[in-house]
């Protein structure tokens, strides 16, 4: 069926795809741009495994189609670091062990990056409530909510 | 445990940050569906939508003609290799395709091999089954029935659903305790069929060079070397021979049991690989993991418990059924179709005990393997644990006195259960004190009695398990034969740098940081200098994987044990170098020095660069050990969990308002990882008490088999977690460790039941099967005429 | 999980979206969040030839106060009423809801027109609307028409949307002075549908008499229930707790849930009614009330 052509923003980097129009956005991501730090999880739209930033908002891109992203802006994990400096999101899962396996951190992290876009000082609450469309099999989240905290007071 | 080391060099009992996570935390890691190789294609499996019937027929036709499909697989196709069938772990066998019919929901029916992931989901729907149906069996009590049908039919004379009976301890004698006890309970407990869930499924990479004859499977394995003699031994007679299989197993995303066995899924992709020559790729999804993936449990437990009017514990009997589906596929050792079942005793001191396992054939997915957790020990323990808080209730006393008074002493051990295990040590007096004390016991069986009054419903529930851990002893432990040892190799380069290869393969647990340090201890090279490398079996040395809390164990010790030999050529290296004999030398981490001149020494750097520039005349050049370990006994992790919950009376919510862990997992090598451990396994152990369940209607149709109704718990349901520790070291492990990454998950879910049952014991409330659901709670608030 | 093919257009304008509509008829669908919509066609539940994304439709996300409507614009996300002063200050009721639906990624995407037009009785908003008497807006090439919630959900995933339609937008009247709302969910997990919810709006009158009551209850039935006898019971009385014991036991009289893993009918019921009589007691707490 129906092939569009469509144009993304990458982490900054301008990329083009032909693409069908049933092709899922983590797809577009994983298999056509590859990049693999996008993970999937499930196919109803509960893990978050697959979270990326849309305009700056973090979705499930499991959940959204690859042409709805034409013209748009993404951010995967991938962007994270800057110059060789890991970001405070990162540093903070390294320094207080909020990965285990490692296969949820990618979108784990993208939910905590846009958290502290919009509250720059969330409580334990906060961050629980936030991280809640993320599962995790192997932290039991503790050490998650305590990287988070770390990030927060990290940045500026 | 004070560190030896320095922080720089990093060994034992030191939080180094972990080594994997630099990869990880970039998106860098390589899980097996991020593997993309030249000329991949896709295969999607068609799905029985039946529990049992017969297939009449498969029609590809229309499935062909879908773009980009190229090939659709049958049992049929399999049938002309004999590859049709395969033998599980635990000697039954188990349908790879069927020819004839189906056993399960979901069951695997064909597959399609397409160019891509979409063309690949499109062909399958394409493919046209016809079905007829048979009748269903899903009570595993029914199945036993002598009008239940047959539903092995291949096995040939097979007359019933009975697979086997397994039975330790002493039936006499735990008859006459049960006879002369002053109380006996009896209570039935079922522990429902759950699924490890790892967020990331299963999947692999199978590909066949036709030029070298050579198969490489990328797989999602806790266990590659098995799975190469496995591949080996099932397609030996189409040639595929042991030294041309390599089997990678990349970044794991979780594995907690579930990437242990050999699904047919993998060795329809290999057998697709070598028929189309192509590298084939499957990734299951996450309700295809759920549906048909090896489950967890599904034990129908009947246990009675004896004791005296003082409550002193005399005897226990434990009967069980065990629902393992349509075949015997548990992931055991071979000589323990029940695993673990028999450390049911617990940490109590019991003379007589009888515990008995009966397993029976129903039309459900097959498994039978651990849930973060050492084969079956979660079951034992939630018996066991259930048992003696109903022994508690009958006797009216104290949940925590009765443990105290029954606990094995901390000086009997090593310590021989009436089921026959030895415990190597433990001190569970020590464990419930300090749990007691951090979470003020005594002022909560205050506050309790307060709140009973005011008609306010809150529970505190105990559990002191004893898990048994690091299969094991190869006189009692094999899998499939091959003895249950464990391995390492260390090569030191030059410049005092190392690589070590394991036979285990990581999953989450930190191996690349816990194994450095562990050869950092016993070489004083900081473990920053030392790569790690599991998964890959070209390359590591044989071992039987990661799963049952037995890396450390195992592997852990074979790392210590070839340090060791390394440092022994490096005495002899030092001894030369500075011109003394070896008697004469001490050893602190990082160097030897000569005794009472302690200028006189040379660091390992040193000793190791002369290993490969300046060698003692007469002895070999270089440095490098390996170690297979046959570990003399098991571990026995123990600990004191103490949950308290509030219960809502008008929805039958259970909230966990405190959760206290202490563990003992012996001599620790990374506490922040312990602790992480612990933290995960404690959230992997309320999900079962109060959230998963995979069940069946009456048609075999599963129930749950999805992340909607499959429900693992988010941030918001998890507690936090307050963990603390006791430190009793294993006597007989080269550094004095124990398992730990499955202690929390066993020790939790009774800890959770035993409060929510505590909270309404004074209605006398004996008993409520996991998992507690609101509504459970809610029918028995409305019963007792308390519900809001 | 993979969709079957389909033709995805975007078009930019609303009367484009329409005539999108027209041309493909019952062969399409409009694609709002697509948080209900893709994860069906994922699984393969649900088909569609054409889909009609009408993410780039100006104009249609907004919340404002106008001529005596809170109106909300169709494809207004709900974490657009999360972060709104004017909900937060003014309509607990909505921020009650919004907050309880799936988890903040899928909040996200999804919108109240999308809620709406689900005709899901498992959705949130629709027990919400209800109570708050609120009308939908359906826009097709005939024009504009206003439908009230009450007769909005026709069965279970059906609502009076035509196929040509486009919801566009939610009214709701403005509550008068001392009126307060609640909306309390029983849900298993996060992310998880109402085992049961209710949604109550309540206005008070001088003497702290209710003078006007509005119940919905989620997932009770075939659709969203508005519990019609429960209100009218307790037009005119004191809020007390007497009052709510007997409107909580009335709402629970109209429902028909139907057993699933969730719970039994009976528990799902009853749960209706404890449930009911907590969002009750917390609208009337914010209306002012004891
Ligand atoms: C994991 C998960 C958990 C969820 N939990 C909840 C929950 O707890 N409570 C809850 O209420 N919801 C829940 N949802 C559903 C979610 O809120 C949906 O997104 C919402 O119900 C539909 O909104 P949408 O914008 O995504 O609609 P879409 O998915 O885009 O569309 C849904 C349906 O409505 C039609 N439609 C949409 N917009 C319009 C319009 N403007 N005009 C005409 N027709 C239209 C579409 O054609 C389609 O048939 C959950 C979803 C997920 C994935
Ligand atoms: S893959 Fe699970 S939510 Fe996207
Ligand atoms: S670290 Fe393994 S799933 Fe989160």
């Amino acid at each position: 069926m129906a092939e569009h052509k469509i144009r993304v923003t990458v982490n900054g980097t301008a990329h083009e795809a032909e693409v069908e129009s049933r092709l899922l956005l983590v797809h577009l991501i994983r298999d056509v741009l590859r990049f693999t730090g996008t993970h999937i999880g499930c196919d109803t739209t509960h893990c978050g495994a697959c979270t990326v930033l849309l305009d700056g908002e973090p979705i499930k891109s499991c959940t959204v189609l690859a042409v709805q992203a034409d013209g748009r802006q993404l951010m995967t994990v991938e962007g994270l670091e800057k110059d060789g400096q890991l970001h405070p999101i990162q540093e903070g899962f390294w320094e207080k062990h909020g990965l285990q396996c490692g296969y949820c951190t990618p979108g784990m992290m993208m939910t905590a990056y846009a958290l502290l876009q919009q509250n720059g000082n969330p409580s334990e609450d906060e961050i629980r409530q936030a991280i809640s469309g993320n599962l995790c099999r192997c932290t039991g989240y503790m050490n998650i909510v305590k990287s988070i905290r770390y990030a927060a007071e990290k940045l500026p | 445990m004070v560190p030896q080391t320095i922080a720089e060099v990093g060994g034992m009992g030191h939080s180094i940050k972990r080594k994997e996570d630099p990869r990880l935390i970039r998106g860098k890691g390589t899980y097996v569906d991020d593997i993309q190789l030249p000329g991949m294609v896709y295969m999607d499996i068609v799905r029985s939508p039946f529990a049992h019937a017969k297939i009449k027929s498969i029609n590809s036709e229309n499935a062909l003609k879908v773009p980009g499909v190229l090939a659709v697989i049958t049992g049929e196709t399999l049938a002309q290799y004999n590859l049709h069938w395969m033998p599980t772990l635990m000697s039954d066998t188990q349908m790879v395709l069927p020819t004839e019919k189906v056993m399960y929901q979901a069951q695997e029916v064909a597959a399609v091999i397409a160019s891509d992931r979409y063309a690949a989901a499109d062909g399958v729907e394409a493919v046209e089954v016809e079905y007829d149906p048979l009748p269903v069996v899903v009570d595993p009590f029914k199945a036993l029935q002598p009008d239940a049908p047959v539903l092995r039919t291949d096995k040939e004379g097979k007359k019933d659903n009975h697979i086997f009976h397994w039975e330790a301890g002493d039936n006499e004698g735990t008859n006459r305790a049960i006879d002369e006890a002053d109380v006996v309970v009896k209570q039935d407990i079922y522990l429902p069929r759950i699924h490890v869930a790892s967020i990331e499924t299963c999947g692999c990479i199978a590909d066949f060079d036709r030029v070298m004859g050579k198969l490489t499977v990328y797989m999602t394995t806790q266990a590659p070397h098995a799975v190469r003699t496995v591949f080996a031994l099932v397609a030996g007679h189409v040639g595929l021979s042991e030294e041309k299989i390599r089997i990678i197993s990349p970044d794991i995303g979780g594995g907690f049991g579930g990437k242990v066995p050999v699904y047919p899924g993998y060795v329809i992709a290999v057998a697709a690989s070598v028929v189309l020559g192509k590298p084939i790729k499957w990734i299951e999804d996450r309700i295809e993991n759920l549906q048909a993936d090896s489950f967890a449990r599904d034990y129908h437990i009947t246990a009675e418990l004896a004791a005296k009017k003082d409550g002193t514990m005399t005897g226990l009997r434990i009967k069980t059924l065990a629902d393992h589906g349509y075949t015997d596929a548990a992931a055991n050792p071979s000589k323990f179709p029940a695993g673990m079942f028999s450390i049911c005793t617990g940490s109590y001191d019991f003379k007589h005990a009888f515990a008995e396992v009966d397993g029976v054939y129903t039309n459900k997915p097959p498994g039978g393997i651990a849930y973060r957790c050492s084969f079956r020990v979660t079951e034992a323990v939630h018996a066991i644990e259930r048992m003696t808080d109903v022994l508690a209730h009958e006797l009216k006393m104290d949940a925590a006195d009765l443990r105290l008074k029954n606990f094995i002493p901390a000086d009997k051990f090593p310590y021989k259960s009436a089921l026959g295990w030895e415990y190597d040590s433990g001190n569970y007096h020590g464990a419930l004190e300090k749990a007691m004390q951090k979470i003020g016991y005594a002022g909560l069986r205050k506050e309790q009695a307060e709140k009973r009054k005011a008609g306010e419903l809150m529970g505190i529930g105990i559990s002191s398990f004893t898990e048994i851990v690091g299969a094991g002893p190869s006189k009692h432990f094999d899998i499939l034969g091959l003895k249950m040892f464990d391995s390492c190799e260390i090569r030191i380069h030059p410049t005092g740098k190392a690589i070590a290869r394991f036979g285990t393969k990581s999953q989450g647990q930190g191996h690349e940081t816990t194994y450095a340090q562990i050869i950092a201890e016993e070489l004083g090279i900081p473990a920053a200098h030392i790569e790690i490398e599991e998964g890959d079996t070209d390359t590591a040395p044989y071992g039987l994987g990661t799963y049952a809390s037995r890396s450390t164990p195992t592997a852990g010790a074979a790392g210590a044990m070839a340090a060791r030999k390394i440092r022994e050529k490096a005495k002899k290296i030092a001894a030369h170098l500075l011109e003394v004999a070896e008697g004469d030398l001490e050893w602190e981490p990082g160097k030897f020095s000569v005794k009472g001149a302690p200028q006189k020494a040379k660091t390992i750097q040193e000793i190791v660069f002369a290993a490969y520039t300046n060698h003692p005349p007469g002895m070999e050049p270089g440095l490098e050990a390996v170690s297979y370990y046959d570990p003399p006994n098991l571990t026995f992790p123990f600990g004191s969990y103490i949950c308290v919950v509030d219960l809502d009376r008008g929805t039958g919510e259970v909230k966990i308002r405190r959760f206290v862990a202490v563990d003992d997992c012996g001599n620790i090598i990374n506490p922040m990882i312990v602790d992480g451990q612990i933290h995960g396994g404690l959230t992997m152990g309320m999900a079962p008490a109060l959230l998963e369940e995979i069940s069946y209607d009456e048609n075999g149709n599963v129930q749950g088999g999805s992340f909607m109704d499959y429900l693992l718990p988010t941030a918001v349901e998890t507690p936090q977690w307050e963990t603390d520790k006791t430190v009793t070291p294993s006597p007989h492990h080269p550094f004095g460790a124990k398992g730990v990454g499955e202690s929390a998950t066993v020790g939790a879910p009774p800890a959770i039941a035993n409060a929510i049952v505590d909270a309404l014991a004074h209605l006398e409330v004996r008993h409520i099967d996991i998992p507690i659901t609101p509504e459970k709670v809610w029918k028995i608030l409305k019963e007792k005429g308390v519900a809001l | 999980m993979i969709p079957a093919a389909f033709d995805y257009h975007a078009p930019n304008t609303l009367a484009e979206a329409m005539a999108l509509l027209a041309r493909y008829g019952e062969a399409a669908k409009v694609l709002s969040g697509g948080q209900s919509l893709l994860p069906l066609l994922k699984l393969r539940l649900g088909y569609a030839d054409h889909l009609v994304d009408i993410g780039r439709v100006p104009g249609l996300e907004y919340i404002k106060e106008e001529d005596g409507y809170l109106k909300i614009g169709g494809a207004t996300r709900e974490v657009a009423l999360e972060r709104s002063d004017l909900i937060r200050s003014k309509y607990p009721i909505l921020l009650d809801t919004a907050l309880v639906i799936a988890d903040p990624l899928v909040r996200n995407r999804a919108t109240v027109g999308g809620n709406l037009a689900h005709g899901d009785p498992g959705n949130d908003h629709p027990a919400t609307m209800l109570a708050l008497g609120a009308e939908v807006v359906a826009t097709s090439p005939k024009g504009e028409r206003t439908i009230p919630i009450e007769k909005f959900f026709t069965g279970l995933f059906t609502t009076a949307l035509k196929p040509d339609e486009i919801l566009t937008a939610i009214k709701v009247p403005i509550p008068a002075s001392r009126s307060g709302g609640a909306y309390v969910k029983l849900e298993r997990k996060v992310g998880d549908l109402a085992t049961a919810a209710t949604a109550a709006q309540v206005t008070l009158g001088k003497n702290g008499e209710v003078e006007r009551a509005g119940i919905g209850l989620t997932n009770a039935g075939p659709t969203p229930i508005k519990a019609t006898q429960a209100e009218n019971y307790l037009q005119g009385k004191k809020p007390d707790d007497t009052a709510i014991t007997e409107a909580a036991r009335l709402a629970a009289q109209a429902t028909a849930p139907t057993v699933d893993r969730r719970g039994s009918v009976e528990y799902k019921r009853e749960m209706a009614r404890v449930l009911t009589a907590r969002a009750l007691t917390q609208a009337v707490q914010w209306a002012g009330g004891h």
